[in-house]
């Protein structure tokens, strides 16, 4: 075999052991998108009745809390930035660290002080390679988000938000960075403001997670927050008192938001791996299908060069005979 | 009479949902019961039982560990961070965990693995 023959054959068979990881990888991301929907779409009933729940204290009390009225003049805001642990995911990690970076930039211009948390070893990794502060980090659950998880996160926020972290001068804004999963084909880099509450915001967000179930899914989803939005809350007793109530509720809100925050992320973080493994793999096949024409080219090309090196030696010889009669 | 709806929550999934005759729960400032056609009410719950009676007269335990609760319009809505009911607890295996968890002076492990093992206690009086 010549040289250039066995160069193609040995790139077609290393593109051939990539396209190996690379399907595996694809699988294994297709298989966990579904266990990730069905976890966004069983952590929605909580989700959506906890944000019922703040919307109809905050709709019907004249009570001042800080879970509802924005600070008159807001100086430093957090933004939690969720990332994934891991890389291969396309432009999962790029998007959402530009929208938080987008964010940041405008907070700032606002005049406001950013404090950045991060999920996820990307997001660290990108921070600390541009020498870039942030407060607080957390890793190695970014596929496979549990409840506790969130807990761990939105205790620090809240912490942050209250000053019972000890840091003079307390949050007055929360910010979270996510990767919203629209569909199989769609995620979108978000930015949602989680505390003070927005009301409006509150009514669009009793619809969360938007279309997490299919892709024909998203429409009834719409529809469901078009009709939370004009839905009147009805007059609630509080149990022990509305103050009583919101306290208790601002964690455990907090907590319902970044969880779902972070399960809509995993989801995303599979579906745009799946995505990115499926083209690479797509194009390990385009390139072996390309080195194996190069080879058999080749291939031709040295048997048709020894034929002609024979005829040539034969025609040779014969003249030398001939010659020498 | 209307009908109630309930709804059992837990943070990660829906522990259960149907309908009702009575719940009885524990909320920060006592003990209140809700059949339909209740007053709108939105109240703190505290860590422990909550009993949904059936129209059948059966009743379904739960151990709630903290949560909300919201009524409005014959919809109850019991949220709670983690919600178990009482069939689904493993008696003697909640009361290992009880036995650890006093070993190890984990006061708040201590007060979840009693809250289930009274949960399931209760589903055997009834």
């Amino acid at each position: 075999m010549g040289a250039k023959q066995r160069e193609y054959r040995r790139r077609s068979r290393a593109i051939a052991n990539i396209r190996k990881t690379t399907k595996a990888m694809e699988m294994i991301s297709a298989s966990r998108i579904q266990k990730a929907r069905r976890a966004v779409e069983a952590s929605t009933p909580y989700a959506s009745e906890i944000t019922r729940a703040v919307a109809a204290v905050a709709t019907r009390s004249t009570t001042q809390h800080p879970l509802t009225d924005a600070h008159p003049n807001p100086t430093r805001a957090a933004v939690l930035l969720i990332t994934s642990d891991r890389g291969q995911a396309g432009a999962y990690n790029a998007n959402a660290m530009k929208s938080a970076d987008a964010l940041t930039a405008k907070l700032v211009a606002e005049g406001k002080t950013v404090d950045t948390y991060i999920v996820g070893r990307k997001g660290v990794g990108n921070f600390k390679f541009k020498n870039k502060p942030f407060v607080n980090s957390w890793t190695g659950f970014s596929d496979r988000p549990a409840f506790s998880d969130a807990k761990e996160v939105a205790a620090a926020l809240v912490a942050a938000f209250t000053g019972a972290d000890g840091v003079a001068g307390s949050v007055d804004e929360v910010h979270v960075v996510f990767t919203e999963f629209v569909s199989m084909l769609t995620q979108n880099a978000v930015q949602r403001q989680v505390l003070p509450l927005q009301l409006q915001d509150a009514a669009d967000e009793t619809g969360l997670p938007v279309g997490g179930g299919s892709e024909a899914g998203a429409n009834p989803a719409e529809e469901a927050v078009t009709a939370r939005k004009s839905e009147l809350y009805p007059l609630y007793d509080f149990e022990p008192s509305a103050e009583g109530v919101l306290d208790a509720l601002l964690p455990r809100y907090v907590e319902a938001r970044v969880f779902n925050a972070l399960l809509q992320s995993a989801a995303s973080e599979h579906a745009a791996r799946r995505r990115a493994m499926k083209s690479a793999t797509d194009n390990a096949t385009d390139l072996i299908r390309v080195y194996t024409r190069l080879a058999n080219s080749a291939r031709q090309a040295e048997i048709t060069q020894e034929i002609s090196e024979i005829v040539g030696g034969a025609s040779a010889l014969a003249d030398a005979t001939a010659g020498s009669d | 009479m209307a009908e109630l709806h309930v709804e059992l929550v837990a943070a990660d999934h829906l522990v259960w949902s149907g309908d009702a005759v009575i719940v009885s729960a524990q909320t920060v400032s006592g003990s209140i019961g809700i059949q339909a056609g209740h007053t709108p009410v939105l109240g703190e719950l505290t860590s422990n039982t909550v009993v949904i009676r059936q129209e059948s007269g059966e009743a379904v335990v739960a151990a709630v560990h903290g949560g909300f609760l919201s009524f409005a319009d014959n919809k109850l809505s019991l949220l709670a961070e983690t919600a178990e009911l009482a069939k689904d607890i493993d008696k003697a295996r909640a009361e290992r965990a009880l036995e650890r968890a006093r070993t190890s002076h984990d006061a708040a492990a201590e007060r979840r693995a009693e809250l289930r093992l009274k949960a399931s206690m209760a589903l055997l009086s009834k």
